[in-house]
């Protein structure tokens, strides 16, 4: 630590390379800290479950066109067809797909009323069978009776008397109460129409990843009697995809309907957080190049500050120095220089994540990030810094005798 | 002296090529990567309708909640409007031009047996849509209003659809069967995607557009599907088509053609007025809140651009930042490194000035280089981008002559600038001292 004093003295005698370096890392340091924390936070995102048994489900359309197409008999028959198949676990008529980025929506409260807010959740209609299908879990009241599905005519505008929440959606509605002692209680949708909480469910994402209130979704008692309708279809583990062929040629047969848009679930999953994705692996990118530019110009600056004192280095190493001691005077001064850059560095990280967190609607980031990547910045300052300071422990004393 | 100086740079990059490497590859990297995100947020912004941007606004009314505002953020008027709005604001026909229209789809089934049926999605318009917004056509042309006002059943196609049913032949008078009904075919339009899609940004600011186009009322005569967003404050009054139509539900878009401020003025006042006699007849409880936002306005209201496009844009432009840094960092080395040879050349006669002009000269080749260098790693770049988010970004991805030379330009620029302090302290080399020490 007795060096410290000469080498921060030599250091104001070429006051700017050093000030180029520090702000370097100040930068570097404010787009990587940023970047990972962008990053954790994305991914955290896309490992969020949906709820439902991803892997062993798909789901197809069917628009029926030719004019005595019967939109009941057709969705009955299917629907029979279907869950005969061997391989196939359960299969509903669902008007959304959860995670696949478009379905509906509604408001519920729990006094009616124009004037009360009401709690944003997805709908998902679906018969008896549907806790089944889905693969979620009913943890208190109980399930939909087969006598409790109604069919919903095109445009209805009322709803069913009774429902089945998500355990996050009975929290919001009752922050109270617990999850279990929500059933039997009222609650009102459209304002005024009152429906009766009859079940709670573990978990149904809704179908927007994107959304605050992605956790909220209710189970609604019904078949929409539409000519376009979609089949929702789990099976055994592993028979999806020839699952999804059989049911394809199995609706194919008829030809007075279309059968479109035949996923599986995975695949809007991916889909739905591709731009996630593609946002982690490019700031990954930038992370990565980042660091080596950064590395770079350090070890550019410092062999270059390395040539310019080789008759200094000489003439320490002459009048004494060891190896040891020249190694450590680089690696000290660019800890010196590194130390100024973080703590500046500290300062842009903060103001950067400001930013973003104003004009993106980012959350603010954990303080700890902060140390770590002063840390982690130093340290790749040190690494970076040792071949050209091993580079000057290999000058000769006899150099100090040069006049060059 | 030009051609000399540049020799001289030429020459003092190969003598110290590994420094100049790094030099070249740390403003290759700040300008691709910048170049990639510039990219992609001018093309995510950029003018759909050039030549008549200005003229074209979009309609708002504020039919909403009295208890809760569309946007609590801002307090906008909701970005669609009911059926009831677009048939009367349509009906008073007061602008230059309007279009009302909405987003279906139903199943065409081909003449030609060979052809499976299959689903088109449906532009439901009115007849001013082409002449509003310039779609160019292969065959035919657009309908005229007493197409619109009798729900004459003709269709306009897309070159796909047209390619697809016909084999790509002059189709006009023939017969489509769209979703159970015949409709004649007048016109056949030429590839058209304005990108924005900005007529109806509601459904996907960067989807394709529809397949087909007819005439918008016929939604109501054959009970044609809602697509795309629906939000309603209120649910509908009774049950079935008719009283999802007369409810406070939005879900059509329209536009009008004001070709001067005293007929934007007089068409404010008309909707002014229109929105007085709604609220007599017991409608719209809120605040009178129209607003008319011209092409741009509009996109900009709609935040078209992603949030995430304009993240990497700034992240980009902090990654070029660094970059320079290194360079300034790195070309301050270089050029001190020189000192001895600049102070024999001042030594000689060589004045401040040219000592200046040869260094900015050798810092301009390095940017030139960089940026050559940085414009083949945009181009990777922006095929990165499409490979990582797919068809989404189809129309996002490609690199322009403009962009091009905006990014060498860039690249020139900054390394010139960033040559600015190294230079000034080269030519501040005394000398007698380098010619002392020598």
């Amino acid at each position: 630590m007795l060096t410290l004093g000469p080498i921060f003295r030599a250091l104001l005698r070429n006051k700017v390379g050093a000030l180029l370096i520090a702000i370097q890392i100040a930068f570097t340091m404010a787009i990587i800290v940023n970047s990972v924390f962008i990053i954790i936070e994305r991914s955290q995102e896309t490992k969020r479950p949906s709820g439902i048994d991803e892997a062993n489900s798909f789901f197809v359309n069917s628009s029926g066109f030719s004019e005595n197409f019967s939109a009941k008999a057709t969705i009955e028959e299917d629907l029979a067809n279907i869950r005969a198949l061997p391989g196939v676990i359960d299969a509903i008529q669902i008007n959304a797909i959860p995670v696949s980025g478009s379905g509906w929506s509604m408001g519920l409260q729990t006094e009616p009323g124009a004037e009360h807010d009401g709690v944003g959740t997805a709908v998902y209609m679906v018969d008896e069978r549907g806790i089944n299908a889905l693969d979620v879990q009913l943890l208190a009241g109980e399930n939909f009776s087969a006598s409790d599905i109604r069919w919903r005519g095109n445009s209805a505008s009322d709803w069913p008397d009774k429902i089945i929440v998500t355990e996050a959606m009975a929290k919001r509605l009752f922050p109270d109460l617990d999850y279990a002692q929500t059933i039997g209680k009222t609650v009102y949708i459209n304002d005024t129409e009152p429906m009766i909480i009859t079940g709670v469910i573990d978990k149904l994402q809704a179908p927007w990843v994107g959304w605050n209130n992605v956790d909220n979704s209710f189970l609604s008692p019904e078949y929409l009697e539409r000519d376009s309708s979609s089949y929702f279809i789990r099976t055994e583990d592993g028979q999806r995809d020839e699952m999804m062929k059989q049911v394809e040629e199995l609706l194919s047969a008829n030809k007075s309907r279309v059968v479109q848009n035949m996923r599986s679930v995975d695949y809007v999953r991916e889909r739905s957080y591709r731009g996630h994705n593609a946002m982690i692996k490019i700031l990954s990118t930038v992370i990565i190049t980042l660091t080596i530019v950064t590395s770079l110009g350090i070890v550019g600056l410092a062999s270059f500050s390395v040539n310019r004192r080789k008759k200094q280095i000489g003439i320490r190493r002459a009048l004494g120095a060891t190896k040891a001691d020249i190694l450590h005077y680089f690696m000290t001064e660019n800890l010196i220089i590194s130390a100024f850059g973080v703590l500046l560095g500290a300062a842009l990280t903060i103001g950067l994540n400001m930013v973003l967190v104003n004009a993106l609607s980012l959350t603010p980031m954990s303080w700890f990030y902060i140390p770590v990547g002063m840390l982690v910045l130093c340290l790749v300052g040190q690494a970076a810094v040792f071949g050209p300071a091993r580079k000057a422990t290999s000058i000769a004393p006899a150099t100090a005798t040069r006049t060059v | 002296m030009f051609g000399y100086y540049l020799k001289l740079a030429v020459k003092s990059i190969k003598k110290n090529a590994l420094l100049s490497m790094l030099m070249v590859l740390a403003i290759a990297l700040g300008i691709g990567a910048s170049m990639t995100t510039i990219t992609v947020n001018y093309l995510m912004s950029a003018n759909p309708i050039p030549d008549k941007s200005t003229q074209l606004f979009y309609v708002q009314v504020d039919s909403w909640d009295p208890h809760n505002a569309f946007n609590d953020d801002n307090g906008d008027p909701p970005n669609q409007i009911t059926w009831t709005e677009a048939n009367n604001l349509f009906n008073a026909q007061q602008a230059t031009k309007q279009v009302v229209m909405a987003k279906s789809g139903g199943i065409i089934v081909p003449e030609n047996q060979d052809i499976n049926p299959f689903q088109a999605s449906i532009r439901l318009t009115t007849g001013d849509f082409f002449t509003m917004f310039d779609t160019p056509f292969l065959f035919g042309g657009g309908w005229q209003l007493a197409s619109d006002q009798q729900r004459e059943q003709v269709i306009v196609l897309t070159k796909r659809i047209n390619d697809k049913l016909f084999g790509g032949e002059n189709s006009i008078g023939r017969t489509v069967l769209l979703a159970g009904q015949n409709y004649k075919v007048v016109g056949v339009l030429d590839a058209w995607q304005p990108m924005p899609k900005f007529y109806d940004v509601n459904n996907g600011a960067f989807d394709e557009s529809e397949e087909v186009f007819i005439p918008f009322f016929l939604k109501e005569t054959y009970e044609l599907p809602n697509w795309g967003n629906t939000n309603c404050w209120k649910s509908p009054e009774g049950e079935g088509f008719k009283a999802f139509l007369q409810s406070e539900c939005i879900n059509y878009q329209m536009w009008v053609q004001l070709n001067s401020e005293q007929e934007k003025s007089d068409y404010l006042a008309f909707l002014n007025n229109y929105v007085s006699e709604q609220k007599a007849l017991g409608r719209f409880p809120r605040d009178m809140n129209n607003q008319l936002l011209d092409v741009m306005g509009w996109m900009e209201n709609q935040q078209v651009v992603e949030d995430d496009a304009k993240m990497m844009m700034w992240m980009s432009f902090m990654f070029l930042v660094v970059c320079l840094l290194n360079t300034v960092g790195l070309l301050l080395a270089k050029f001190m490194g020189k000192s001895a040879e600049i102070g024999l050349r001042r030594a000689i006669g060589a004045s401040k000035r040219d000592v200046f002009i040869q260094h900015i000269i050798e810092a301009a080749t390095i940017g030139l280089l960089g940026g050559l260098l940085g414009l083949a790693l945009a181009m990777f770049g922006l095929v990165g981008i499409k490979t990582l988010y797919g068809d989404f970004v189809e129309n996002l991805v490609s690199l322009d002559w403009v962009m091009a030379f905006t990014g060498i330009g860039i690249a020139i620029v900054a390394s010139v600038l960033a040559g600015l302090y190294p230079t000034w302290r080269a030519c501040n080399i005394a000398p007698a001292t380098q010619l002392s020490s020598q």
